[in-house]
């Protein structure tokens, strides 16, 4: 039986290896694309059983120890977070192929979409590679590494819709990523001057409050934010996640901003945690409570369905700052996991909204929430899977969102500061209703609807639905991620992993 | 899993199932459909029979499920979950049945009884619910369910009523989790049926405790339409005749009274409320709500309007009977939950007939409407009687335990409430029927055509109106009867006040 660390390097191979062969041999992606995709979730769920028999576990690569190897580092947030990257990224893995399958268009632009295709699988196999190996490093640098091909096959895949107002939204996300990186960089680089090390776990007994330590931190954590698009630093990130091709769309919105926030987590709720004042978490949960409000207020302004969607992502990127100060608060690990479950649900969520409006958008042929009335009679499925999704935004019982909050809510109210708990609350009913401007032109019923013949292929709509529904349900066996999250703690103060200094 | 929670969760099933099917059928199969729904409702009806037969042998059925620690969906069967789930059964299968007949020859039939089914399992749910969690995530999923149901129509008017009325429920909802998980910071998990949970709370918290009843009374007062929170209701009523006698009887209203009940029975306790110095305040609540809803339905000309803001004034009774404090006054509230149920049910009914056969939907177009469908009308003429509280109709059972409630309290002014009220009933009931039976027919109806010859209206929407009269006079003439109402209730009562 292969052990956790045989499938941690299959998740970063594999993908890695998939998308080299898809360069050069573009006649093949639309077979090996699909393939890529299963073996990653055959892997994903290979580690995630073997981590449930044997636990956390550091793997050194080729017998490098710290300072010099790469090193892996899996815990139950990693495991966690590769899991849910398993799950969104095959569901928008077999909504892309369905959606590049379509011959759509003018009669000239025939190709246009086997062209796009020849690129998609390449740069999404290899960002998904890129994100296995951020969820697994145990480094800073390494993590730095990884970031950057995330943020350029992001570009690269921002770009792929070749429409103009696409391309200067990826120019713009480029620049804000690169400065992002370079930031990023610097702090490391400072942090390596403190410390002569950069893996994470020794870090975190290491670092004492220090200038150079203040400034290191500052920048890392500003490159992050930018990345992360956390107000009012979020600019790029609407008109990139709405102006890209659907399943792309869904992908950045579900998975890369998850990358970088997961980052801030580790270092502001784990490394940094014992040297950080509870003061300085205000910071980010203040700008996470703008976040949720100005979202939330562009979102319910937005003519256009996917530029709401996107706005809604920056709401709720907020939530999971507001949950900042709250994992500091936490005496136990509710927090934590709220934030996990926040991020889960919205990953499918989210995911789910942006196929769904994909769907939308072919079949309709625009976006324009107002005209949308009576989409329901030509694409049930899609509808349905869209209004599910947005519910589970909300924050409804049962969905995994309403056990975060439910969960941060406790926190808040415990720890005495109760007003990052009405700020969720808040959120959720202005959530409530950028969910229902759209809703309620899917739910109506108006026949008949003015609809292109646009064959949508049934793996496109159920895709969405099933990732709808999964957000819907999470709550309901909130039990079972947990008890990963348990088997391998990523929170402070509990027993570490031994590490060869 | 034991076979009792194995029961409950087959109620639970017994609709929603049946609800998911129906979305999957095509629009046009019409036969299939409509045996779904009503074998369904047969078969949750049985299921609730043997629930019932069960709790009287003395068992008691739970099944839960563990979320995470602190947080557990429990379904259990005290006898007050019998008696709501078992009013939302009876009524849920002659409005199904009552449906059918209302939206013959309508589009988007699938939609509908979908959402019709799966809101049942909610109501449901609500009334099984065993402790506060639960019952807050079936409190939410209601308004959700319901919402499609409201606007049904798809007309612009019935769009903004379904904006008014989420509005109103998803704030009302969001007061009410942050109440709940106040609450349950406190005093930890609420279960309902065990000793209150808020007695148990530490005496320094009291303050936090009074601030926390008043949450739960501004969260679920959004659906019982309590006074100043009522606005949604009588918009709500351009939803299709059905949906509004369900809403209004059972699912929606009835949900957010059950709720109060639930929060002063079972999660503060009375006692322990009434040593707050809490339900005072309640009362007076409800009071005002009597008489204000009552003075907006004698200006309403709007037949539908003028009987929604009747249930604005009806519902309050049950809402007064709990916070009188005293067993006979919480008597008459909890029976005038399946009372009211009961006899606004068939005023909607009838209501709807009017409308669907002759294209009456004011009061002033229904002078001598009783010759012309004079079932219709005798059905509605008991369901007006009895909210009156004429004897021997189920109204009347209702405030007379009410009254010596008060009396047994010594709260004159409750008393002087209902008489008020009585009189203001009276006041907009009666020239109704008064206009119906005796006067001469003097505007134009619109014949909706495919009428039956032999009956006034179509079979289907004239059976449930005359079953459910029926029952009203039934509940009341045999109240004292073992299997009634009453005698369930004042089991109930019985067990919170002690023999």
């Amino acid at each position: 039986m292969p052990d956790t660390a045989f499938w941690a390097v299959c998740l970063v191979v594999v993908p890695l290896f998939f998308a080299i062969i898809c360069f050069v041999r573009s006649a093949l992606v639309s077979i090996l694309g699909p393939l890529a995709a299963w073996l990653n979730a055959i892997a994903a769920l290979g580690m995630t059983v073997s981590f449930v028999h044997s636990g956390p576990v550091r793997y050194a690569i080729g017998g490098w120890q710290v300072p010099l190897g790469i090193n892996f580092r899996i815990d139950g947030l990693s495991v966690l977070l590769i899991a849910m990257t398993a799950v969104t990224g095959l569901s928008v893995s077999m909504y892309a192929s369905g959606y590049f399958s379509l011959r759509i268009g003018p009669a000239r632009e025939q190709g246009r979409h086997q062209h796009q295709r020849a690129y998609f699988w390449p740069l999404w196999l290899l960002l998904w590679a890129a994100l296995h190996g951020l969820f697994l490093s145990a480094d800073l640098f390494n993590i730095y590494v990884t970031l950057e091909i995330t943020g350029l096959s992001a570009v690269l895949l921002t770009s792929l819709s070749g429409k103009a107002a696409a391309r200067l939204a990826a120019m713009r996300y480029l620049l804000v990523s690169l400065l992002g990186s370079c930031s990023y960089l610097f702090g490391v680089a400072l942090l390596y001057r403190c410390y002569g090390i950069l893996d994470m776990a020794v870090l975190a007994r290491l670092v004492s409050p220090a200038p150079l330590m203040w400034v290191s931190l500052a920048l890392l954590t500003t490159g992050l934010v930018l990345k992360t698009a956390l107000f009012p630093l979020h600019f790029w990130l609407p008109p990139a996640h709405a102006n890209a091709l659907a399943p792309v769309s869904a992908i950045l919105s579900g998975l890369v901003v998850k990358a970088s926030l997961y980052l801030i987590l580790r270092l502001w709720g784990d490394v940094f945690a014992q040297v950080l004042p509870l003061a300085a978490y205000l910071l980010p949960g203040a700008l996470g409570c703008g976040a949720v409000l100005w979202g939330a207020v562009q979102a319910l302004l937005q003519k256009r369905l996917k530029m709401l969607i996107a706005y809604s992502t920056v709401a709720q990127l907020g939530y999971m700052f507001i949950a900042l100060p709250l994992i500091r608060l936490d005496h136990g690990s509710s927090a934590w996991e709220a934030v996990i479950f926040l991020i889960m649900s919205h990953a499918c969520a989210k995911s789910a909204m942006f196929m769904a409006a994909g769907s939308i958008f072919l079949k309709a042929g625009h976006d324009r929430i107002n005209d949308l009335d009576g989409i329901k009679e030509v694409l049930p499925v899609t509808s349905f899977a869209f209004v599910v999704a947005g519910v589970s935004l909300m924050g409804f019982p049962p969905s995994g969102a309403f056990i975060g909050k439910w969960l941060l809510l406790g926190v808040s109210l415990a720890s005495g500061q109760w007003w990052w708990g009405i700020m969720l609350v808040i959120g959720s009913l202005l959530a409530a209703g950028y969910v229902y401007r759209v809703a309620c032109h899917l739910l109506v019923f108006k026949a008949p609807f003015y609809a292109r013949r646009q064959f949508i292929p049934p793996v496109m709509e159920w895709s969405a639905l099933l990732l709808a529904v999964l957000a819907m349900l999470l709550g309901l066996f909130a039990g079972y991620p947990l008890g990963l999250l348990e088997a391998g703690s990523p929170f402070p103060g509990h027993a570490c992993l031994e590490v060869m200094p | 899993m034991n076979w009792g929670g194995l029961l409950l969760v087959m109620i639970m099933l017994s609709s929603l199932v049946p609800g998911l099917i129906i979305f999957a059928l095509p629009e046009k199969s019409v036969r299939p459909r409509t045996f779904l729904n009503l074998g369904s409702a047969v078969f949750k009806l049985l299921l609730i029979l043997v629930m019932i037969i069960g709790i009287y042998q003395g068992r008691h059925f739970a099944v839960r499920w563990q979320l995470l620690p602190g947080i557990e969906l429990a379904l259990s069967s005290d006898p007050l979950a019998a008696l709501f789930s078992t009013l939302s059964t009876v009524l849920w299968l002659l409005t199904t049945l009552y449906a059918v007949g209302y939206l013959e020859q309508s589009p988007n039939r699938r939609q509908f009884f979908g959402y019709f089914s799966i809101c049942v399992t909610v109501t449901v749910g609500i009334a099984l619910a065993g402790n506060l969690i639960t019952f807050l995530l079936f409190y939410e999923l209601l308004t959700l369910t319901t919402y499609p149901l409201v606007t049904h129509r798809g007309t612009r008017e019935a769009l903004a009523a379904g904006r008014v009325y989420l509005a109103y429920t998803l704030s009302g909802g969001a007061v009410l989790l942050v109440a709940v998980a106040w609450l349950q910071m406190l005093a930890g998990p609420v279960d309902f049926g065990g000793p209150p949970a808020a007695a148990s709370v530490a005496a320094e918290h009291k303050a936090q405790l009074i601030v926390i009843f008043f949450l739960f009374i501004a969260g679920l007062g959004v659906k019982a339409a309590l006074v100043p929170l009522h606005g949604w209701l009588p918009r709500a009523m351009v939803a299709p005749a059905p949906v509004s006698a369900l809403l209004h009887a059972v699912a929606v209203v009835k949900a957010g009274v059950f709720g109060i009940i639930r929060v002063v029975h079972d999660v503060y306790g009375i006692q322990y409320a009434a040593g707050l110095h809490l339900l005072l305040p309640l009362s007076i609540l409800a009071s005002l709500s009597i008489i204000y809803g009552s003075l907006c339905a004698m200006r309403a000309d709007d037949l539908k309007k003028r009987l929604a803001y009747s249930t604005v004034s009806q519902l309050s009774y049950i809402v007064l009977g709990v916070s009188v404090a005293g067993p006979l006054a919480a008597m008459g509230g909890l029976v005038h939950l399946v009372h009211q149920g009961l006899m606004k049910i068939t005023l909607f009914f009838c209501a709807g007939n009017l409308a669907e056969t002759l294209g009456v939907h004011r009061i002033s177009e229904m002078n001598g409407i009783a010759r012309r469908m004079p079932l219709t009308m005798a059905a509605f003429s008991v369901g007006a009687l009895g909210m009156i509280g004429f004897p021997p109709m189920a109204g009347f059972v209702s405030k007379w335990y009410l009254g010596m409630g008060a009396l047994a309290a010594d709260r004159m002014w409750v008393v002087a409430v209902l008489a008020v009220s009585t009189v203001l009933n009276a006041a907009y009931f009666l020239p109704i029927l008064i206009k119906a039976w005796f006067r001469p027919q003097d505007c134009p109806w619109s014949e909706q055509g495919a009428v039956d010859d032999r009956l006034e209206t179509r079979w289907m929407l004239l059976v449930p109106p005359v079953v459910t009269a029926f029952l009203v006079v039934a509940v009341g003439l045999l109240a004292n009867a073992q299997i009634s109402p009453l005698a369930w209730v004042k089991m109930i009562v019985g067990r919170e006040y002690g023999p």
